[in-house]
C-alpha cells in the first residue's frame, strides 16, 4: 500500500492545469531558485510565482508568466501549495534534462486543490511518466515590504560584469559589502576575507551600467552565505537590477531568457547583515 | 615600491604565480633594483623557485627607496587576483602593484574592461630574504631544450609518478620513472624515453651521469614554460649535487633549483673535489656582508663551527647542506648569469651499479636579516626555524 494520503481522484476538477512544450523553460528557472527544499507555488490568472525562504533572512522568487506556458487554466483567482522543490526537480529532469536540439520534455502539470497531490505528466519521445507529489500545507511568505517608493540607490548592470565579480569573489569573506553612491566608488563590492580585502568597482559610466540611478551613499553588508544562492540565477540572467531602501534591504532582480527567447523573472530579496556607519 | 604592467604581461605574472604555486605554499615577493623577484620555496625546502621581473618587463617599475621590502604572503591569496586566468587577457588592460611596508600594504590594482576596477588588498608578512645560493654555470651538464619537448617527454609519465630518473651520455638523454625499491620495482610499471642529443638546442654533457629528481618542480616550471614559449634550461651534474631548471629571456629570468638523490655510497663531501668549492665557508663573511643572501652551506662544515643547534634526524630527506658558504656569490645572489660553460668537471663520476638511495640532499636555505650591521651569530640562529626546518640533518655521521 503506498503511503500516501492524498487522493488523486477527480481528474474532472482540476484548479489548476499548465501545460509546457518544453520543461526546461521552467525546471531552469527553478532551479535558480533551489537553495531549501520547501518551495511555495502560488498561480495566479498572471502566471506562476514560487517562493523560497531561508532562515528569515532570505526569499526568493521565480516568476513564470502565463504567456510561458502553452496552456495555462485557472479556476480560482489564487491557488497556493507548497512541495518539495528538490523532488520537483528531480521529476522534472526525470527523463535527463537533454540538452540535444530538437529533443524536448513535453510537461503538462495539474493540482485538484487543497489536499491533493500535485500530478505531472512528462513526455519525451513517446514515453510518458506520471509524477505524484504530495503537497505541503502552504506557509505564509515573508513580506520584505520593500516597496520602489522607499528604493534608495538602484543600479542595472549586464550580469557579465557581475558574473565575472561573483565568480571571483573571495569566498572566506563572511560578508559581501555592497556600497552604492551618487559620488565615487558608485558602485562597489568588497569582501574582508582571510587573505586582505578586496574591491570591485562599477563607474557609473560603464557600457555594463545601464542604468544608475543613486541618490545617498549606502553600505550594506550581506551574509555571503545568504548570497551564494543567488549566484545560480546570475548565472542564467543576462540583466540584474541591484536595488536598495532606505533600511538597507537588498532587491535583487534577474531577467532570464529561456531557450524560447521569453524572458522570466527571479528576484531575491535579503536582509542587510549589521549596520555600518555611513560615511 | 610601486609598479605597473599591461595586459599580456599580467598574464605572465599570473602565470609565474601559478607556477610557483606548484611547488611552495608562501609567495616571497622582494622588490630589488634589478627588478621585481617572486621566490617560494617548497616545505621540505629540497625545492627553491624564484622568477626575477626585470625593471622593463613593467611599463613603470619604482624600486622602494628605502632600501628592502620584503614579504611574504600565502600564495593561494595572490592567485585569487589572478582568479579568471584564462580570460585575464581580454579582461584585464592594466594593473599596478604597490608595497607600501611603512603603511602594511601590499595593492594589487586590476584595472579591467568597461571600466571595472578591481583592487585587492593583500595581508602580509614581513619576511627575511630567500635566495638559494647554486651556480648554475659550474655544472657539468646542461641541456637546452623547447618547452614542447619536455612537456611530452613528461606526459608519459603518470601523474602519481613523484620521482624521475634522468640519465646523460654523449648522444641521448634517458628519462626513466624512479622506482623506490626492489619490490616495488617487479610491480610497478616502468617507463623510459630516450632523447637524442639532435632534439635539444644545446646539448653539453661532459659528465655521464645519472641524476634522480621529483617531477613536481620540473611539471611546475613546464607550467609557465609552455605558457611562454621560453627554451629551458637544465643544468645538472653528480647526484645529489642541486639541478637548476631555468628560462631566461630579456626581461626575466627564472630559477627553479631542486634537490636531487644523492647515491648510497657516494662521498658525502664529494664536492670537495670540485674546484669551485675548495675553499672552506668563511662564516664571518656572510655574517658581516651587506648582502643578504641564502646560505647554502656544507652541513659538517656548519655545524662544526656555530652553535647551530642539533636538528631532529630525519631519515627521508636529510639536509644536504650542499654548495659552500665560499661560493662566493655577488651581491645579485643567484642572478648573475654569464653564458658559457666554466668549471667543467674533470672526473665523470664512476657508475655504480647500486640503485640510489632515496636521500633527497636538501639544498639547505637560510637566512639573514637585512640589517647587516647587527649581524652576529646570534642573529643567525635567531634565525633557526628557518635553518632546521624539517629536513636536517640525516643519520649518517658528518664525513
Amino acid at each position: 500500500m503506498p503511503l500516501s494520503t492524498q487522493s488523486d481522484q477527480g481528474d474532472g476538477q482540476y484548479v489548476l492545469v499548465a501545460s509546457l512544450d518544453n520543461v526546461r523553460n521552467l525546471s531552469n528557472i527553478l532551479k535558480a531558485i533551489a537553495f531549501k527544499d520547501h518551495a511555495l507555488f502560488n498561480a495566479t490568472p498572471n502566471g506562476l510565482k514560487v517562493t523560497v525562504e531561508d532562515s528569515k533572512c532570505l526569499q526568493a522568487n521565480a516568476f513564470i508568466q502565463s504567456e510561458i506556458f502553452q496552456e495555462f487554466t485557472i479556476q480560482e483567482d489564487s491557488v497556493s501549495f507548497q512541495v518539495n522543490l528538490t523532488v520537483l526537480l528531480d521529476c522534472l529532469t526525470i527523463f535527463g534534462g537533454s540538452t540535444v536540439p530538437g529533443v524536448t520534455t513535453a510537461l503538462r502539470l495539474c493540482y485538484n486543490g487543497y489536499g491533493y497531490p500535485l500530478k505531472l505528466f512528462l513526455e519525451e519521445g513517446g514515453v510518458v511518466t506520471v509524477c505524484k507529489i504530495n503537497t505541503q500545507e502552504p506557509e505564509e511568505p515573508i513580506d520584505f515590504e520593500f516597496c520602489s517608493t522607499n528604493v534608495t540607490n538602484k543600479v542595472i548592470l549586464q550580469s557579465d560584469s557581475l558574473r565575472e565579480a561573483f565568480s571571483e569573489l573571495d569566498m572566506t569573506s563572511e560578508v559581501l559589502q555592497i556600497t552604492m553612491s551618487p559620488s565615487q566608488p558608485y558602485f562597489r563590492l568588497s569582501t574582508f576575507g582571510n587573505s586582505g580585502n578586496a574591491h570591485y568597482d562599477y563607474p557609473k559610466d560603464s557600457d555594463m551600467m545601464e542604468l544608475f540611478q543613486c541618490t545617498k551613499t549606502q553600505t550594506n553588508r550581506y551574509k555571503m552565505s545568504l548570497l551564494k544562492p543567488s549566484t545560480k540565477a546570475l548565472a542564467l540572467s543576462c540583466k540584474v537590477s541591484v536595488r536598495t531602501d532606505s533600511q538597507g534591504f537588498l532587491s535583487l532582480q534577474y531577467l532570464v531568457r529561456n531557450d524560447d527567447g521569453q524572458i522570466c523573472f527571479v528576484e531575491y530579496y535579503c536582509c542587510p547583515d549589521e549596520d555600518v556607519e555611513e560615511e | 615600491m610601486d609598479c605597473i604592467l599591461i595586459g599580456s604581461n599580467v598574464k605572465v605574472l599570473a602565470k609565474a604565480v601559478q607556477s610557483l604555486s606548484r611547488l611552495g605554499e608562501e609567495l616571497y615577493l622582494e622588490p630589488q633594483e634589478n627588478g621585481l623577484a617572486l621566490r617560494t620555496v617548497n616545505s621540505s625546502r629540497s625545492a627553491y623557485a624564484c622568477f626575477l621581473f626585470s625593471p622593463l618587463f613593467f611599463q613603470k617599475y619604482t624600486p622602494p627607496k628605502s632600501s628592502t621590502q620584503r614579504c611574504k604572503m600565502v600564495i593561494k591569496s595572490v592567485q585569487a587576483v589572478f582568479k579568471s586566468l584564462s580570460s585575464l587577457e581580454k579582461t584585464v588592460e592594466k594593473c599596478r602593484i604597490e608595497l607600501d611596508i611603512e603603511k602594511s600594504r601590499l595593492t594589487f590594482t586590476l584595472h579591467c574592461k568597461h571600466g571595472l576596477l578591481k583592487t585587492h588588498n593583500l595581508s602580509f608578512q614581513d619576511s627575511e630574504s630567500l635566495q638559494a645560493v647554486f651556480d648554475k654555470e659550474g655544472c657539468a651538464n646542461t641541456l637546452t631544450a623547447q618547452p614542447k619537448l619536455l612537456v611530452d617527454t613528461v606526459l608519459h609519465f603518470p601523474p602519481s609518478l613523484e620521482e624521475v630518473r634522468v640519465s646523460v651520455n654523449d648522444e641521448r638523454v634517458l628519462f626513466r620513472n624512479h622506482v623506490e625499491d626492489e619490490a616495488e620495482q617487479s610491480k610497478a610499471m616502468m617507463t623510459e624515453f630516450c632523447l637524442s642529443a639532435e632534439e635539444f638546442d644545446r646539448f653539453v654533457v661532459n659528465m655521464h651521469t645519472c641524476i634522480t629528481f621529483c617531477l613536481k618542480e620540473l611539471r611546475g616550471l613546464l607550467v609557465f614554460a609552455e605558457s611562454s614559449g621560453l627554451p629551458v634550461s637544465l643544468y645538472f651534474d653528480e647526484p645529489g649535487r642541486p639541478m637548476v631548471l631555468s628560462l631566461t629571456d630579456s626581461v626575466l629570468e627564472v630559477n627553479f633549483v631542486l634537490a636531487t638523490l644523492s647515491e648510497e655510497g657516494q662521498p658525502r663531501n664529494h664536492n670537495s673535489n670540485m674546484r669551485r668549492v675548495s675553499e672552506p665557508p668563511i662564516t664571518d663573511d656572510f655574517m658581516n656582508d651587506d648582502v643578504d643572501y641564502i646560505i647554502a652551506m656544507e652541513a659538517g662544515e656548519l655545524a662544526g663551527d656555530s652553535d647551530w643547534p642539533e636538528p631532529p634526524r630525519h631519515a627521508l630527506t636529510p639536509p644536504r647542506l650542499h654548495g659552500a658558504a665560499g661560493d662566493q656569490q655577488e651581491s645579485s645572489g643567484e642572478c648573475e648569469d654569464e653564458d658559457g660553460q666554466q668549471g667543467a668537471v674533470e672526473t665523470p663520476v664512476e657508475e655504480s651499479g647500486r640503485p640510489p638511495n632515496k636521500k633527497f640532499r636538501s639544498l639547505f636555505f637560510g637566512s639573514v636579516l637585512p640589517t647587516p650591521s647587527q649581524m652576529s651569530n646570534r642573529t643567525l640562529q635567531s634565525q633557526e626555524v628557518l635553518a632546521s626546518d624539517s629536513e636536517d640533518e640525516d643519520g649518517s655521521p658528518s664525513p
